[in-house]
């Protein structure tokens, strides 16, 4: 079978697969840690902005600093971060690669590693790679390109379509939305901008891979995905990080525009070192008969905070979160999802299952809300999860505001533990204790693992047994 | 093999068995031989259950004191896993559901379990093939996910195709013919009769006589609320066919 990621080995561990690190070489690192106009004002020149986006950023910067921290997630590992002792940009490269042999050794070799270039090969119509805080790889397949559609890397979005980012860039996340949406705005560097012209579909995914190498690292991608009427697309992210003691920041944003009869899906398995804080804001909005579908799969990082979001603006509009979290040990994984129905007739469905294991933990947190206007809405909200050992813990926050009689909502949650009936049922046909877990794990989240395109399920199955070697009983 | 016809394949001495702190085996002995089949009945509640589960090792059902030998192993105090490797299969009367996990790849896992190494997907594949058209059972059963939704009868054909793949020394088969209607019942039959042979023995639980009158069992033994109350051959089943337990339990008061 083809895999992403080659020769994951059970007993290995992240460190050996993902975690590995390069020297840190670049081209251009921010004179000092921390966070000013000043060095807003040299990024943005850098990068040759236009005037407005080099404003917008300087006005974010204000923002992030008048803002108050989050009250909800994890206050405690929030407190730790200490915004004066990160590199808000590094620039590993002078020059993006157009070809795998543009892009300099070592790096090419990380993407390598990762199995990027292979399944570039094999199963997508596109990718794009980023290397800390720029796009160090970027393609389209001839054939997509020809149908018109747009695959960028956001600066080069920028330079090259101002007319279409100016105009929806922000309108979905402005930077006052929260602490880190606006520290994104003022910093960003680097993500995906796509756009999909009517009629056109793209079913093979593009996919665009981050990699943080610096240790005391920012990364602040920006994406913003536009489908016009009746387009079509999938959109593939994946994240890893070396391992170190020290911790690094990924705030990214993201805005998905659906047009009406428009589809978006945005998967996204997040696979971070455990010394990431993962603190995103994604949302997006589907308009008269758009459909988006928020595929979200944490595995890693030390803390995520991401609550994918879909705004139903047109009647019969869809939305779909399918999420799940594994919170191993050191983790806290607080993720959920966020629908707002603001036309009639408009369905969503919440599907989150959550893992912890090893004194992790996992948090869901979901709100619903339907506005006046909105009849015959339908909602569906279902949460699971499984706790796999005493120490661990989970929690479910839901929310609903319903603004409108005529709805029909179902919503179930349960947790569970470890069914010792489960386990000694699948031990007495021979499977050892930690096989029989793995594989009543990988049953629990089988609902996610099925819309995964083929070879990322194999994968995502990996990662998961990975994650349940060691530290059993 | 000389020595294999006389010492047994499963060996249970004086064994005693605590489930939530009640005593509910109280010193058995049993002896399984090559080719051996043998019937296990007794009323509801009497420990068959029980038996079988502590000879599988399920954490819930302690043993107190005794032993439990598989071909000459004593595994008294093994986990499950290691049960099943030495030849141990127990079909269960009430399996569990594993929700997610398809038919195909359990199987495919406990093979592999089994094996040591993975067994190739086409080998999988004809082996699965020829153990289901043995149990006449429908191909699509393979992608359900384990025990999710089956029937009652599902559930019995989905042990005993487990039990044919891997093909154990020994097997306890708990009410095998519970919830299976007439046709099902002479399948389930075939399907134990054709993996019998010198070098396997099996323990079937029962209410009924039908079953046996398929599988044809060697003896009998009787469990009365925990002990062995009767032993016998054929005829015993008859005679319990006919007048239940009480007759039993008036001798033994
Ligand atoms: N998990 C358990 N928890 C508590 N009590 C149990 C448990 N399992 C068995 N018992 C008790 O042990 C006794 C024997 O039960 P067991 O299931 O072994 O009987 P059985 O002979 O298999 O009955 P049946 O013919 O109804 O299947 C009963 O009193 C039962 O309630
Ligand atoms: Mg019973």
């Amino acid at each position: 079978m083809r895999q992403p990621v080659k020769d994951i080995m059970v007993g290995d561990d992240y460190a050996s697969k993902f975690g590995f690190s390069s020297p840190e070489e670049y081209y251009f690192r921010a004179p000092k840690k921390g966070l000013s106009h000043e060095l807003v004002e040299m990024m943005s020149k850098m990068k040759k902005e236009p005037d407005w986006m080099r404003e917008f950023r300087h006005k974010a910067l204000d923002t992030f600093w008048a803002k108050p921290m989050p009250t909800w997630g994890n206050q405690e590992a929030l407190g730790r971060i200490d915004f004066d002792d990160i590199y808000y940009y590094i620039k590993p490269i002078e020059q993006m690669g157009q070809t795998w042999d543009d892009v300099p050794e070592d790096i090419k070799h990380t993407f390598e590693r990762l199995g990027i270039p292979e399944a570039e090969r094999k199963f997508l119509s596109g990718v794009s790679a980023q290397y800390e805080s720029e796009t160090v790889y970027h393609s389209i397949r001839d054939e997509i390109s020809k149908l018109g559609v747009i695959f960028l890397g956001m600066d080069s979005g920028l330079m090259e379509h101002e007319d279409i980012v100016r105009r929806f860039f922000g309108t979905l996340i402005p930077p006052t939305d929260n602490k880190f949406a606006a520290l994104n705005s003022a910093v960003w560097s680097g993500g995906s901008f796509i756009y999909v012209p009517p009629g056109v579909h793209v079913d093979i995914p593009l996919q665009a891979y981050f990699r943080i190498n610096a240790k005391n690292m920012g990364q602040f991608e920006r994406t913003l995905i536009i489908a016009d009427k009746g387009a079509r697309v999938h959109y593939i992210e994946g994240c890893t990080a070396p391992v170190y003691s020290s911790s690094s920041l990924h705030s990214a944003v993201v805005e998905l525009i659906a047009l009406e009869d428009a589809y978006i899906r945005y998967t996204t398995i997040q696979n971070w070192s455990n010394n990431i804080y993962n603190l995103v804001t994604k949302r997006a909005i589907a308009y008269k008969n758009a459909t988006v579908e928020w595929v979200d799969g944490n595995i890693g990082s030390m803390l995520t905070m991401k609550y994918p979001c879909v705004v139903l603006a047109g009647e019969n509009a869809r939305g779909e979160i399918l999420s799940v979290a594994f919170g191993g040990t050191g983790q806290h994984q607080d993720a959920g999802a966020k629908v707002f129905h603001m036309a009639p007739r408009t369905s969503s469905t919440i599907t989150s299952k959550s893992i912890s294991k090893g004194g992790g933990r996992t948090t869901y947190r979901g709100w619903v809300k339907t506005t006046a206007n909105a009849e015959d809405v339908r909602v569906s909200v279902k949460c699971d999860a499984l706790i796999l050992d005493p120490t661990s813990r989970s929690d479910t926050y839901p929310t609903m505001e319903i603004g409108n009689p005529k709805v029909r909502i179902e919503h179930e949650a349960s947790v569970s533990k470890l069914s010792d009936d489960q386990l000694f049922y699948l031990m007495s046909r021979g499977l050892s204790e930690n096989e029989s877990r793995v594989l009543i794990v990988n049953g629990f989240i089988e609902q996610f693992v099925k819309e995964l395109p083929m070879e990322y399920a194999v994968e995502l199955n990996r990662l998961i047994e990975l994650e349940m070697e060691g530290s059993v009983g | 093999m000389e020595n294999k016809n006389i010492s047994p394949l499963l060996e249970v001495r004086d064994l005693h068995v605590e489930v939530e702190g009640k005593e509910v085996i109280k010193g058995i002995d049993l002896a399984l031989y090559g080719g051996a089949k043998l019937a296990l009945m007794g009323p509801n509640g009497s420990g068959k259950s029980s038996l079988s589960m502590a000879l599988m090792g399920h954490p819930g059902y302690k043993v107190k004191s005794g032993s439990i030998i598989l071909d000459g192993n004593d595994i008294t105090g093994l986990s499950p896993d290691k049960r099943a490797k030495v030849g141990l299969f127990l079909a269960m009367q009430n399996p569990v559901s594993v929700p997610g996990v398809s038919v195909a790849n359990f199987l495919r896992a406990i093979m592999k379990a089994k094996r040591g190494e993975e067994v190739p997907i086409r080998e999988f594949r004809e082996m699965l093939v020829k153990a289901m058209g043995l149990l006449e059972m429908e191909r699509s059963f393979a992608n359900r996910y384990v025990n999710d939704g089956f029937s009652g009868g599902e559930k019995k054909k989905l042990e005993l195709l487990q039990m044919v793949l891997l093909n154990p020394k020994v097997a306890v088969v708990d009410e095998i013919d519970s919830g299976l209607d007439v046709d099902a019942l002479k399948i389930v039959a075939d399907g134990v009769n054709r993996i019998t042979g010198e070098n396997n023995a099996f323990l079937l639980i029962t209410h009924y006589r039908r079953i046996l009158d398929y599988i044809r069992p060697d003896g009998v033994v009787v469990l009365m609320e925990g002990r062995i109350v009767a032993s016998g051959g054929p005829e015993l089943i008859n005679q319990i066919d006919r007048q239940g337990y009480d007759w039993l339990s008036a001798k033994t008061a």
